[in-house]
């Protein structure tokens, strides 16, 4: 289970998973759930077209996360953001399927670009995930204190000179980056997951921001590891473990903090 | 007009199902869709679309019929928000979030058993995106029924809906349970999206769910008028995808371009059409937040 091709998955996993634990903790806080969903499925068109024209697919995705992300970012600020949103998300896909009708890719190919396959990843891709998500978790740690601000009391924020548009950018460009590296790894649609599940359970652990952060990479990486783990055993995509071991971890979180609530003594807290 | 209808476009069978099919989820999606967008639920709406999916791979998988797979599917994932939070606007994002991120992990699983399952390739595909063209003509007389059902919903709740959806105070004030107007919209939503979800694919879903309305929101002073207008745009936005996708066919033959594109690429443009500044000027009505 940990030699050869396996060895690839559990490195990728674990650099996919602590980035995702990151960046997706932001990504609950400020409610960016939907711009999350929406630059992963947008990038799966950029895959397409790079594959049309004959481009290496990394810059497709690349590109078309960075396009998504500013494009949602500028809409948004004189519209209603969730609409602009699932506009913006539709319109790529559309041009995705497009691009896929003109091609003559066949389904299997379509299939990994939306759920990933990460027991597929080969040695040289390690390299350039590493790079991108590296970038992701320092451009997260340059602006955690703005980050934070603007996404918990955006009026402090405005007040000490913070710009929220700029940081909305900032924000999902580092979105758009972390899409870039993950997409063709562990596809478009279990990105989101991981961005969102764990993040959302170590909230209902700890109120500490710094605490519930660190718990969200932990999340992050239990759950890939175990999902790896069981796919390795049963040949089932790696994507439904994904999906179930973060939803079952979301209920624990929200039973603990029902728990903690009625139980907890009121000195305490 | 020779060069606009390509030969056989008022005579084709597959046409006429695509414009029937295509104008009845155009009018649902439209009168749903400005709830939706002013209720600030668009990414519910998408979501339902996704949960619907994995509904309609679950089905496939178990041999049930599509239509219950993607309505079933639709109604539990607007269930499960409901119970997580979407009704508060705080933890709204963050319910429709976790439910998409379980509901995509069970459609990788179906989807996954289907392919393995069944040698016939265009499963992902097809449930994916869909097409207009592809639709069984005896799925028609359910879809209308079915759209008609959640019209007369949506009809009978419409004034208490408004009133939570621009202030949830006054409607609490009121006597109006909030929760359960915005259970029932959700029920509705979910209902709408799944016939739209199976009969024109989840992308075309979306689009028309949340484009004409957005659209049509800008352009009117009042809610009544954005419907209309929305029913309008939503239609005229359809049969001319259709057409154009019909024509694409003569265009280039070996690879014609999916109607979604189209409908969806008109639907966007007009979005973006109605925030030109000289359109806003001319309605002179400021958005609300």
């Amino acid at each position: 289970m940990f030699s050869g091709f396996m060895a690839n998955a559990w490195e990728v996993a674990t650099i996919v998973a602590i980035t995702a634990g990151v960046v997706g903790f932001f990504v609950v806080l400020r409610g960016s759930a939907f711009p999350a969903h929406a630059i992963p499925n947008g990038a799966f068109a950029g895959a397409a077209g790079a594959n049309l024209i004959g481009i290496n697919p990394l810059i497709g995705l690349g590109v078309m996360s960075l396009i998504a992300a500013l494009g949602i970012g500028s809409l948004s600020r004189r519209g209603r953001p969730d609409a602009v949103t699932a506009l913006a998300l539709v319109m790529m896909l559309a041009l995705g399927a497009a691009f896929l009708s003109q091609s003559t890719e066949y389904e299997p190919q379509i299939f990994s670009l939306l759920f990933g396959e990460i027991l597929g990843v080969s040695s040289r891709e390690i390299l350039p995930v590493a790079l991108l998500g590296l970038a992701c978790v320092l451009g997260v740690a340059a602006l955690y204190r703005k980050l934070m601000l603007t996404s918990l009391v955006s009026e402090i924020a405005a007040a000490r000179g913070v710009r929220p548009y700029r940081m909305e950018m900032a924000f999902l460009v580092i979105l758009a980056c972390a899409t870039t590296m993950t997409v063709p790894v562990v596809g478009a649609l279990l990105i989101f997951t991981l961005m969102i599940g764990p993040p959302a359970a170590a909230r209902c652990f700890s109120d500490r921001p710094g605490l519930a952060l660190l718990g969200s990479v932990a999340i992050a990486l239990v759950t890939v590891w175990a999902a790896i783990a069981s796919a390795y055993e049963m040949n089932w995509p790696v994507g439904f473990f994904v999906g179930a071991f973060s939803a079952a971890w979301y209920g624990i979180g929200r039973g603990y903090s029902a728990w903690h609530r009625t139980h907890a003594s009121p000195l305490a807290r | 007009m020779g060069f606009l209808f390509e030969p056989g476009f008022f005579s084709s069978g597959p046409v006429h199902t695509a414009a029937a099919i295509g104008t009845v989820t155009a009018i649902v999606s439209a009168v749903v869709g400005v709830f939706t967008v002013v209720r600030s639920q668009s990414f519910a709406g998408h979501a339902l679309t996704d949960v619907a999916t994995a509904g309609g791979s679950g089905a496939f998988f178990l041999g049930l019929s599509p239509l219950v797979g993607f309505l079933g599917g639709g109604v539990i994932g607007a269930g499960a928000m409901d119970l997580i939070g979407v009704q508060r606007v705080r933890s709204r994002d963050l319910a429709t979030g976790v439910v998409l991120g379980a509901a995509t992990g069970l459609a990788a699983l179906f989807l996954y058993l289907d392919t393995t399952k069944s040698a016939t390739t265009g499963a992902t595909q097809q449930i994916l995106f869909g097409s207009l063209f592809t639709i069984d003509p005896s799925t028609v007389p359910v879809v209308v029924v079915l759209s008609l059902a959640t019209l007369v919903v949506i009809g009978v709740i419409h004034r208490p809906l408004l009133l939570t959806s621009v202030s949830a105070e006054l409607a609490s004030a009121r006597g109006i349970s909030v929760r359960t107007i915005g259970l029932l919209f959700m029920l509705a939503l979910a209902v709408a999206v799944g016939l739209s979800s199976v009969a024109i694919g989840s992308i075309l879903s979306t689009a028309l769910l949340i484009g004409p309305p957005a659209t049509a929101l800008r352009t009117t002073r009042t809610v009544r008028h954005a419907m209309l207008g929305a029913c309008a745009l939503g239609i005229a936005t359809t049969l001319l995808g259709i057409l154009l996708a019909y024509d694409s066919f003569y265009w280039d033959s070996s690879a014609p371009i999916p109607v979604s594109f189209f409908i969806v690429a008109l639907s966007f443009l007009s979005y973006l059409a109605s925030g030109l500044p000289i359109v806003r000027r001319r309605v002179g009505r400021r958005e609300a937040p």
